[in-house]
């Protein structure tokens, strides 16, 4: 277990790289001098001259990755040109809306895919199977800030008083974690759906199902046992897609989240700000999936030995 | 052929795929106004649909039913052609990994977790944002974002082949790298390359209209269904039609391809 571990660990890193290098790339394709950016436009070329000194932009591009990576990995993302704060406040400042709405979208569309999932298994090759199918195509063909724009018009026009925008308690979270989840709902509930009937064929339910267990039990006890953990590895990588949607949900909505800082920090080429944003965002996901990926060595040790060979 | 053998995913996916293509390609006959003109008396205002105007009109007293039939045109080209990108990076890297195998292979999939730990919605809007929004960079970044799960499905799938005793029979005659892939890897991977092609179409689509709706999308006065949504959200209250039609839109075109590429799909497994 500890050299899968380690090499999980390593492996992490290495993708963490990575992406510092891509973020690296997409800072130095913009147009925008970050000199002229700091000093504004009618500084002279003495100023902006120091400025690049001081910034370390006149150095060879590898030390300036260097320097840059140096200082991500100890927390420093630089300051934003806009709002002329820390990167990593303003990140961390954001981040509890953000948490609470993928936490909150997460658990929903795991709920309602197990389920949709499970029903069209246990039903397999009937009316209802059939029907939760294009059901579920449906939810994963929906765009989301459509169907956030849906909710939104739905709601103002039948319940007067529900709060349609920003983050204030309980009841305004309702709408945006629903627009989000329905997406990952349809998908999980494919997902479910096939390895529950591959579980289904296994030698151990007929066993279960030969015991004389009732078919509720063989279900939830037995194939259902072994058929979500691939689900968990695949909501631990659809992070980067629930990120993606989490954008356009924060925008729809309002919502002061990480999303509509990115976005807002892209609008404006807000160059350290998009840097920071990218970079966190790859930075949970692949510490989500390094936690997942534990989570499943640790309830499967097939996978763990599997590694080691 | 009876009615029943039409009656399938992929049937219903390809005919809605068709109706879309017919009315992109004979917009001009089909649309009843000019999408870029003020045809309504309410300008100003958005106009609530109607016998004249079936699908309202928006506040430039443009008919939304002629903007949404020529919307089909431009996202049609970029979904299509965007999952041209798509394909061509990831069946590349799919096929290079697959084939080679060994540090070729390692690198070039590491290269694919690294992007796959990438919001790829975050990605493509911080590249057309500096690139600046144009046909060819919204084509082109939606390529270079979207083909990481292509690339896997075509490798496993070439690592399969190039152990199959046809392509290890030619390699034992000689025959060059070049020739295995093209000649006897490819054509056997082509299946799996249109199923797939097909399921991305959605994604290109989806990413299309999510990168219009943030104002990132092919530029005025182009009529594009995501930007109308997107001009669509301040009449929310007052003119709910101007967003749902635009959206209905993009809710079509994309279930048609998922519905033909998950028909396809299901009936490969079988």
């Amino acid at each position: 277990m500890l050299g899968y571990l380690a090499r999980r660990i390593v492996f992490g890193a290495a993708v963490l790289v990575g992406t510092s290098l891509i973020t690296f790339v997409i800072a130095f394709v913009v147009p925008a001098d970050p000199a002229v950016a700091l000093a504004g436009a009618k500084a002279d070329p003495q100023t902006l001259a120091s400025i690049r000194r001081e910034m370390g932009l006149d150095r060879p591009l590898y030390v300036q990755y260097a320097r840059y990576f140096n200082r991500a990995i100890h927390g420093d993302l630089g300051r934003s040109y806009i709002r002329r704060e820390n990167v990593t406040q303003l990140i961390a400042d954001r981040l509890p809306a953000t948490a609470v709405l993928a936490a909150a979208a997460m658990a929903l569309s795991l709920m309602l895919g197990i389920a949709m999932g499970a029903i069209a298994a246990a039903y397999r090759g009937r009316a209802i199977d059939n029907a939760l199918l294009i059901f579920s195509l449906a939810m994963v063909s929906l765009p989301v800030f459509w169907l956030g724009t849906m909710l939104l018009i739905a709601v103002a026009l039948l319940i007067r008083s529900f709060p349609l925008g920003g983050y204030s308690g309980a009841e305004s979270l309702i709408l945006p974690a629903l627009t989000l989840a329905l997406g990952s709902a349809g998908y999980y509930s494919r997902v479910l759906h096939t390895s529950l009937i591959e579980a289904l064929d296994q030698d151990y339910v007929r066993t279960a199902r030969g015991k004389g267990l009732s078919n509720s039990r063989v279900m939830l006890r037995h194939a259902m046992a072994n058929a979500l953990l691939p689900l968990v590895t695949l909501a631990g990588l659809d992070l980067a897609g629930l990120l993606s949607g989490v954008v356009l949900t924060e925008t729809v909505f309002n919502w002061p989240g990480i999303g509509r800082l990115a976005s807002e920090a892209i609008f404006n080429l807000d160059i350290p700000l998009i840097m920071g944003t990218v970079l966190f965002s790859a930075f949970l996901i692949v510490l989500i999936n390094l936690l997942v990926d534990l989570l499943y060595a640790w309830l499967d040790p097939r996978i763990r030995l599997a590694d080691a060979e | 052929m009876s009615a029943r053998r039409w009656l399938t995913l992929e049937g219903v996916g390809a005919t809605m795929v068709a109706s879309l293509f017919v009315i992109a390609i004979f917009a001009p006959l089909l649309a009843p106004h000019d999408p870029t003109r003020a045809v309504a008396p309410t300008f100003g205002d958005p106009g609530a649909p109607s016998l004249a105007f079936p699908m309202g009109t928006d506040e430039l007293g443009r008919d939304v039913l002629s903007r949404i039939i020529y919307g089909a045109r431009i996202s049609l080209t970029v979904g299509v052609a965007a999952m041209a990108v798509t394909m061509t990076i990831g069946v590349a890297i799919g096929l290079c990994s697959g084939f080679f195998g060994g540090a070729t292979d390692f690198l070039l999939m590491r290269f694919t977790d690294v992007m796959l730990s990438l919001p790829a919605l975050l990605l493509a809007m911080a590249l057309v944002a500096v690139l600046r929004p144009s046909l060819f960079t919204i084509l082109l970044v939606i390529g270079l974002v979207s083909w990481t799960q292509i690339a896997r499905v075509v490798r496993a799938e070439t690592l399969t082949m190039s152990k199959r005793d046809f392509v290890l029979g030619a390699r034992a005659l000689g025959a060059p790298s070049g020739q295995l892939i093209a000649r006897h890897i490819l054509p056997n991977v082509l299946p799996i390359i249109i199923v797939m092609a097909a399921l991305g179409t959605s994604g290109t689509l989806l990413l299309d209209a999510a990168l219009s709706f943030l104002g990132l999308g092919v530029p005025p006065p182009t009529p594009s269904w995501g930007r109308m949504i997107e001009e669509a959200t301040i009449y929310f209250r007052t003119a709910p039609w101007l967003a749902t039609f635009p959206g209905l839109a993009i809710f079509y075109a994309v279930l048609g391809f998922n519905l033909l590429g998950y028909g396809f799909l299901r009936r490969r497994s079988q």
